[in-house]
């Protein structure tokens, strides 16, 4: 049961929130430029890392607000948290290099 | 009635004023209050308490904490009944009913026990070998395997019982109320910060209960008694007695179980609940869970009258019971001879077998000097059971490297042996955090060592190999601060002056596994290392022979450490006689991963009051009570409860829908809509995203109209559909389906707030601000206009068009849409007031000849119509091509969501699956929706499918039965007669039609 | 089928009694990997074991190794709760679980070795008007389809099993019946697996890491593991959860998301729940093992997670359904529960398919539900790898789906609106 800090709400329990899914993923400006490969990729092809993960998170029994976790998917250690609009957090090395 | 043979004078921890009767196997006896099941059949002489697993062998008490494998009883009857119930935590209660398990007729002759004289067919896995052949018979095999196994019985009856579950958050949780946690919340308690205690006895104290010495010169359970009450009054303190941490997760969350009035028993406590669980989120977790001795492994080492020393240190020090007259005590160790020296005090014969060469010390010398007998160097080489007790031993010297014996048998008369192999710290949870364990091999046990990164925990005393009483306290005290202080709060770090008057200990021998006078595996006796499962060391011979030898296999394959107990007193062991057997330090074996619960957790407490009526809410709109009235049988759509139909009378479903469905068509029907998505959307770019989120074109929709509008997932199907309204300049109200409005919900916010966070749109969900009332039929004007003033005639309102105004003197949106395709007016009001437009409207209405009618003959009357529903004639593979709806999608539009993926290789097919009509030769005939249209009929399966029946019905207004159904290619196929092939083997010939069927 | 000497069967079992099992031999030996093998299958579970053996018996091809990185079945193989059924809606889907039920029905003595395959039968609960209509068409399909299925009453399902809660939230309507479903042993078939598939000559290893390919004009050559090098002509990678880290190492990835799946058992009890009972509705999953042990399934985790465990929230809300229907089960307790890692493809079908990398096979995305296709999955694949063509029943299942829009997805079909 993780403990997730909402960019607005602060410190949450899991259970108040949703993942969804692996972040900075952007619609591509014009669709009709991708070819089928391109597109499908786009849909449904995805990085699935085993350790440090950038994904999305709603914190949808809370403020319903949308923001980016970095995670480590082996041991679910929760590294950063932050709005959609602030940059990518910069992790140290130990951080990066967390054992998988 | 039996007197309390083996029960002691002094009182220990039990009220002696208080006498309890309870019953086992239909026998009464009596204990004192403070008594456990177990030790109440201790105290009157009973040892053998039920039949194990699978040989069915006799049973008896092992140990006296939640570590116990062997003595699991059925508790109460009936609706009360619980299977597999440890008799050493059961607290006894006045009327307290249990029998012994997994034996018939009874415990002491049990027919199951013919697996015993067949054992040596039976090792583990024997099943995978055989009942192979014929091939149809290992389900007549399985039927009787089954039968044996399983150990108690399920309720059979609902629960009478509730279960309260609570959450908790405090800075320091400390698990185990024994010396060193009672030290550590001491500790943490006087800084002030929020303190939780939990243990899972029923009295805090942990070892020391079982314990006789003095600390700082009083008896030790008046210090437990002391302690606790200072704690008590520390208003930051919470003391949670009965209260076992069964799970360790991430971000320090532990899931206790706490036991609140079982005590009482259960019939006198209907009314309160039987546990609770405590969710807890500390900031700081102080392990004090202490450490389970370990027993050693010999031959028939299952025999009841065998348990484990500190057991019968309990018996002795808690309960007043001396489970014998003539002891045994075998031991690798030290500390084993304070149970001896118990026994000699309270007037017991005993001997001692220390297995050790030369064992020397003070502990030894005490014995020596009690004139208690030590036969060194020996082992246990059989034991005498008959009629439910032990009556002797058997024992030969050790050979020099302990694997064999030598010698001549001696044989010893006893009613009791106690085993001891050391002490296991007990790092259950620890584990089951993510914390890494290492082998240490001066303790040969295993420790915690790297905590995980995201759990804050402290360990103290015995549960990280810290054997003396005095440092037990130290390190509580010295957890206790930390933890306090590392929640911020400031504490004084001296600890009291503590005299425990302890002496030293001579190091353990290390040999578990004791080797019979046939090579283990062999011969009629049998070394079980673990009990609950009738696992034994030859069964670890055997697997590691069959290449089964990687620590999981082992486990898997001879079932150590899958019963009730999860292998407390039986894992370590069963690791070392693996390392014996392969040659391999136990570190090189890896060990197995310690899974939540530390001990069984019921599912009652799991849900707590999540269950019956709060088990997952019932949606009903403000009008409800009025369908209940009118005689409403209803429809679970979503969460919500939707009014199906209306029966008048003896009225069926299907005469029902038919009369409704003409009634619409011929005056007027009143529908309740309430439960349709609603969505408010504002701002400057609503437009912008409605071009996105639906496929036809918003620039051009004014003030006041409404538009129908498909949404689609980026893969280009359809997933949700709905009308929306522009109310103002920048201002909509979005319908949505009633399933689909959280979704729909949910991705508007998804891609506003990911994708184009600049958007100037807001978006509220308004789905129960709103009732609604679908008032539709060739009448609709006329009542409405009864109830407002709002201008009804074709030009001032026309269709697709919204006007606010006075409905029945409550403010409202009236939307003139049509689900039916007669004139219709969707009516929003204010939730509040929706039960009183909806009567007004009835009322008005009869004059009209005014109808209600539910969801069924709403389905009938959109399909007469050709109107799809989204996830019924859909279903998340179906574009807008796919059913016809060429005529929503905007080809002007450079993109919206879904529309590239038109253009795949697959979705761009023109043979897709397609929504065409259907029509019966036989009009009476009502195809089985998800029935399929086959290319031919076949006598029997397989049969090729063109595609399947989406909605069915009997159509009133058309006087004969309408299908709609999803075909392969079926916009080729219209006009011609194809086949649906039903279940029962017949089939019905069909004409494919266009899918509308009632035209203006 | 296994030597005489070293068979399976009741009269070897009563022979070895004799003298204490002491000449009961390894169910597969402990092989050094050797230098080059005509093929490598990555993943010693369930699938990749099934691979091998059939690879061996059907296709000829006995120089095959097995490389797992921990033990033999250690992965979803031994944490599913162990149901197989074939009653799917597409065609597609159809044909590879109803191929793998046919296998399965002679698995035990295929392998001479006792899966305890029990065709206990299995219940799909319907709870509304519209679970009615998708159990119709999927019980029709399954028909004609030409696999068993039969629509039962509320009251059939009451007397299979007669302490449901028929009016429970939401009421049962009617349920699908697969008689032919039920549930097996799970270690035993990877076990069953790869005494067999030893017995044939392959090799099997284990505590053996791939930690890369060796790729040569965009060509397999062989695998890099934490026990040096194996070449290889073709190599077959059955990882599961893992899938996407393997891919990486190739050079591509995977329209995969790997998340955590738990279960949990009760404690052993007395039989009480002779079929397996599914409601999709409420999500929840129930059997009963021969130890007596009621075995729940629980939902998956919102969030990806290597670390093959989940949130006890899940458990609360698997528990919750199994009360609703189930309210004698209160007063059991949960014994043990567990998580796996699972591969989770955006249409809830498998991928069975060749990569951009020639002679490199993937074998994945099973998701929540792979242990009843094992012996269908290895079958299909091993032939596919043999010929270099997918198999006819693996075809739909490739990668190519995902870009041209042939999803085959069992997981739309039960979605819920109007």
């Amino acid at each position: 049961m993780l403990l997730i800090r909402c960019p607005w709400c602060g410190f949450r329990d899991q259970s108040e929130f949703q993942a969804q899914g692996e972040a900075h993923i952007t619609r591509p400006e014009d669709p009709y430029q991708l070819d089928e490969e391109q597109w499908g990729q786009y849909l449904f092809f995805r990085k699935n890392p085993k350790g440090v993960h950038y994904e999305r998170w709603v914190h949808v029994h809370g403020c319903r607000r949308w923001f980016n976790v970095v995670r480590n998917t082996m041991t679910d250690d929760i590294l950063a948290t932050y709005r959609p609009e602030e940059p990518i957090p910069v992790l140290s090395d130990e951080e990066t290099n967390q054992p998988t | 009635m039996k007197k309390q043979i083996n029960r002691l004078e002094h009182d220990a921890r039990l009220n002696r004023r208080k006498s309890i009767r309870f019953w086992f196997d239909n026998r009464a006896y009596v204990g004192y209050e403070g008594d456990t099941l177990a030790s109440g059949l201790l105290a009157n002489g009973i040892h053998l308490v039920g039949r194990s697993f699978k040989y069915h062998r006799p049973r008896g008490i092992y140990t006296a904490g939640s570590e116990e494998p062997n003595a699991l009883v059925q508790l109460e009857e009936n609706a009360f009944t619980e299977p597999n119930r440890r008799a050493t935590e059961i607290e006894i209660y006045e009327g307290l009913i249990a029998h012994s398990q997994n034996c018939w007729p009874s415990r002491k002759f049990d027919f199951g026990a013919l697996n015993s004289w067949f054992s040596r067919l039976l090792p583990a896995g024997f099943y995978y070998k055989t009942f192979m052949w014929p091939t149809s018979f290992w389900m007549t095999y399985e039927k009787y395997i089954r039968k044996l196994a399983g150990l108690g019985r399920s309720p059979t009856e609902p629960d009478p019982h509730f279960y309260d579950k609570t959450y908790a958050h405090c800075d320091v949780l400390i698990i185990g109320g024994g010396p060193a946690g009672i030290e550590a919340a001491t500790a943490a308690g006087q800084s002030g910060c929020r303190v939780i205690l939990a243990d899972e006895k029923f009295e805090f104290g942990g070892m020391l209960l079982s314990e006789n010495m003095l600390i700082n010169g009083i008896p030790c359970h008046e210090w437990i008694d002391s302690k606790i009450s200072k704690l008590r009054a520390m208003p930051n303190v919470k003391l949670l007695n009965r209260t076992t941490v069964t799970g360790y997760y991430d971000y320090n969350f532990l899931v206790a179980n706490q036991r609140v009035n079982e005590h009482l028993g259960p019939r006198v406590t209907i009314n309160s609940p039987k546990e609770r669980l405590w969710k807890i989120r500390a900031k700081h977790v102080v392990m004090a869970t202490g450490a389970i001795e370990r027993p050693m492994v010999f031959a028939d080492n299952d025999r009841p009258g065998i348990m484990l020393a500190s057991a019968i240190r309990s018996y002795i020090n808690r309960f007043s019971t001396l489970p014998g007259k003539n002891c045994v005590i075998l031991t690798n160790n030290d500390s084993a001879y304070h149970a001896a020296l118990d026994i000699a005090d309270e007037g017991g014969q005993v001997s001692i077998i220390d297995i050790r060469t030369n064992p020397s010390g003070s502990m030894i010398e005490s014995a020596v000097s009690r004139g208690i007998r030590i036969i060194k160097n020996h082992s246990i080489t059989g034991v005498g059971y008959s009629r439910g007790l032990l009556r002797s031993i058997e024992i030969m010297e050790l050979s020099e490297d302990g694997l064999n014996v030598i010698g001549k048998k001696e044989k010893l008369l006893c009613d009791l042996v106690g085993i001891s192999g050391g002490w296991n710290p007990t790092i259950h949870l620890f584990s089951q955090s993510k914390g890494k364990l290492k082998f240490d091999q001066s303790n040969h046990c295993f420790l915690a060592d790297q905590p995980s990164k995201n759990n804050s925990v402290i360990l103290a005393g015995s549960c990280q190999a810290t054997w003396f009483l005095k440092d037990c306290m130290q390190e509580g005290h010295a957890a206790g601060c930390e933890a306090a202080k590392r929640a911020g709060f400031s504490v004084d770090g001296a600890s009291d002056e503590i005299n425990t008057g302890q002496i030293e200990y001579g190091a353990l021998r290390p040999l578990w596994i004791l080797p019979g006078s046939h090579p283990i595996g062999q011969g009629k006796t049998k070394h079980f290392h673990e009990l609950h499962n009738d696992a034994t060391v030859g069964d670890i011979h055997l697997a590691v022979r069959e290449g089964y030898e990687s620590v999981e296999h082992l486990k898997r394959y001879t079932t150590t450490g899958m019963g009730t107990d999860q292998g407390k007193t039986s894992n370590l062991n069963a690791l070392v006689a693996l390392s014996e057997i392969r040659n391999l330090s136990i570190p090189d074996l890896g060990v197995t991963t310690f899974r939540p619960p530390y001990t069984p957790l019921s599912m009652g407490s799991i849900v707590g009051y999540d269950c019956g009526e709060l088990f997952i809410q019932k949606r009903k709109t403000p009008i409800h009570p009025w369908h209940d009235q009118a005689h409403a049988v209803y429809e679970d759509v979503g969460d919500w409860k939707r009014p199906r139909y209306y029966s008048q009378g003896k009225e069926t479903m299907h005469a029902a829908v038919q009369r409704e469905c003409r009634q619409v068509r011929k005056t007027a029907g009143l529908l309740d809509a309430s439960t349709l998505g609603k969505i408010d959307l504002q701002g400057k770019d609503t437009r912008w995203l409605l071009n996105m989120l639906y496929t036809n074109v918003w620039d051009k929709l004014e003030v006041g109209r409404c538009r129908y509008g498909l949404m689609l997932n980026e893969h280009g199907m359809i997933f949700d559909d709905g009308v929306t309204t522009r109310i103002a300049e920048n201002h909509y109200h979005m319908t949505t389906t009633t399933g689909g409005a959280a979704r729909v919900m949910s991705w508007i916010e998804e891609w506003l707030q990911t994708e184009w966070p600049d958007l100037e749109v807001y978006a509220t969900s308004v789905t129960e601000q709103w009732a609604v009332a679908s008032l539709n039929g060739p009448n609709a004007r006329e009542i409405l206009q009864e109830l407002t003033d709002i201008p009804l005639d074709e030009e001032s309102f026309p269709f697709m068009s919204m006007r606010e105004g006075q409905v029945a003197n409550i403010p409202a949106r009236v939307f003139r849409i049509s689900f039916t395709g007669e004139l219709a007016y969707e009516i929003n009001v204010p939730a509040r007031h929706g039960l009183a437009l909806w009567e007004q409207l009835i009322e008005v209405g009869r004059k009209f000849d005014i109808c209600p009618y539910g969801t069924e003959s709403m389905h009938v009357l959109r399909a007469e119509k050709g109107f799809i529903i989204v996830g019924q004639d859909t279903d998340g593979t179906v574009t807008p091509m796919d059913v016809g709806m060429d005529w929503i999608v905007s080809k002007k539009k450079q993109d919206f969501l879904g529309k590239r993926s038109f253009d795949r290789t697959d979705t761009s097919r023109s043979d897709r699956k397609q929504l065409v009509g259907l029509l019966t030769d036989d009009p009476q005939f009502i195809l089985p929706e998800g029935a399929h249209v086959v290319s031919e009929v076949k006598s029997k399966p397989p049969m090729n499918m063109l595609g399947h029946i989406t909605s069915s019905y009997m159509s009133p207004n058309i006087g004969r039965s309408i299908a709609i159904a999803l075909l392969k290619d079926g916009f080729n196929l219209k006009g011609q007669t194809l086949n649906v092939a039903l279940m029962n083997g017949n089939s019905q010939r069909v004409i494919v039609t266009d899918p509308v069927f009632l035209n203006v | 089928m296994a030597e005489a000497s070293k068979a399976y069967s009741i009269f070897s079992l009563v022979r070895n009694s004799l003298n204490y099992h002491q000449n009961w031999q390894r169910a597969w030996r402990n092989p050094q990997p050797k230098q080059d093998y005509e093929v490598v299958i990555v993943g010693g579970g369930g699938h990749g074991l099934a691979t091998a053996y059939y690879l061996a018996k059907e296709c000829g091809i006995r120089d095959v190794a097995v490389v797992e990185k921990g033990w033999l079945g250690g992965g979803n193989t031994g944490r599913n709760t162990t149901i197989v059924r074939s009653n799917y809606l597409w065609d597609e889907s159809a044909a590879l679980y109803e191929h793998a039920m046919k296998l399965w029905e002679g698995l035990s003595n295929e392998l001479n070795y006792n899966v305890m395959f029990s065709q206990r039968g299995l219940l799909h609960l319907a709870h509304s008007v519209h679970d009615m209509q998708e159990i119709g068409r999927r019980g029709n399909a399954i028909y004609l389809n030409g696999i068993d299925s039969e629509f039962v009453t509320p009251q059939q399902v009451k007397e299979m099993v007669p302490f449901i809660n028929l009016e429970c939230r939401y009421p049962i309507h009617g349920a699908l019946l697969q008689k032919r479903g039920g549930t097996a042993r799970h270690d035993a078939v990877a076990w069953g697996y790869a005494r067999a598939a030893d017995n044939l000559g392959v090799d099997i290893i284990q505590n053996c890491e791939v930690t890369g390919f060796q790729i040569e004009e965009n060509t397999v050559k062989g695998v890099e593991t934490t026990r040096g090098r194996i070449g290889a002509k073709k190599v077959g990678c059955v990882v599961a959860g893992h899938c996407s880290i393997l891919a990486e190492m190739a050079g591509f990835r995977l329209p995969i998301e790997s998340f955590p799946l738990q279960a949990l058992v009760s404690e052993p009890v007395k039989p009480i729940l002779d079929c397996v009972v599914m409601s999709g509705a409420i999500h929840a999953y129930i059997s009963q093992s021969d130890k007596g042990e009621l075995v729940i399934g629980a939902g998956s985790d919102s969030y990806t997670s290597y670390s093959q465990r989940g949130g006890f929230d899940v458990i609360e809300h698997t528990v919750g359904p199994i009360l609703e229907l189930y309210p004698i089960f209160s007063r059991l307790k949960m014994l043990r529960q567990w998580g796996g890692v699972v591969d989770v493809t955006v249409d809830r079908s498998p991928l069975i398919s060749k990569t951009p990398v020639n002679n490199l096979f993937f074998n994945c995305g099973w998701g929540t539900g792979g242990f009843k296709a094992t012996p269908g999955s290895g079958h299909v694949f091993a032939h596919s790898i043999k010929s270099g063509d997918m198999h006819p029943i693996a075809d739909p299942f490739s990668i190519n789906r995902f870009n041209t829009g042939a999803l085959i997805d069992e997981g739309a079909a039960a979605a819920v609106a109007h």
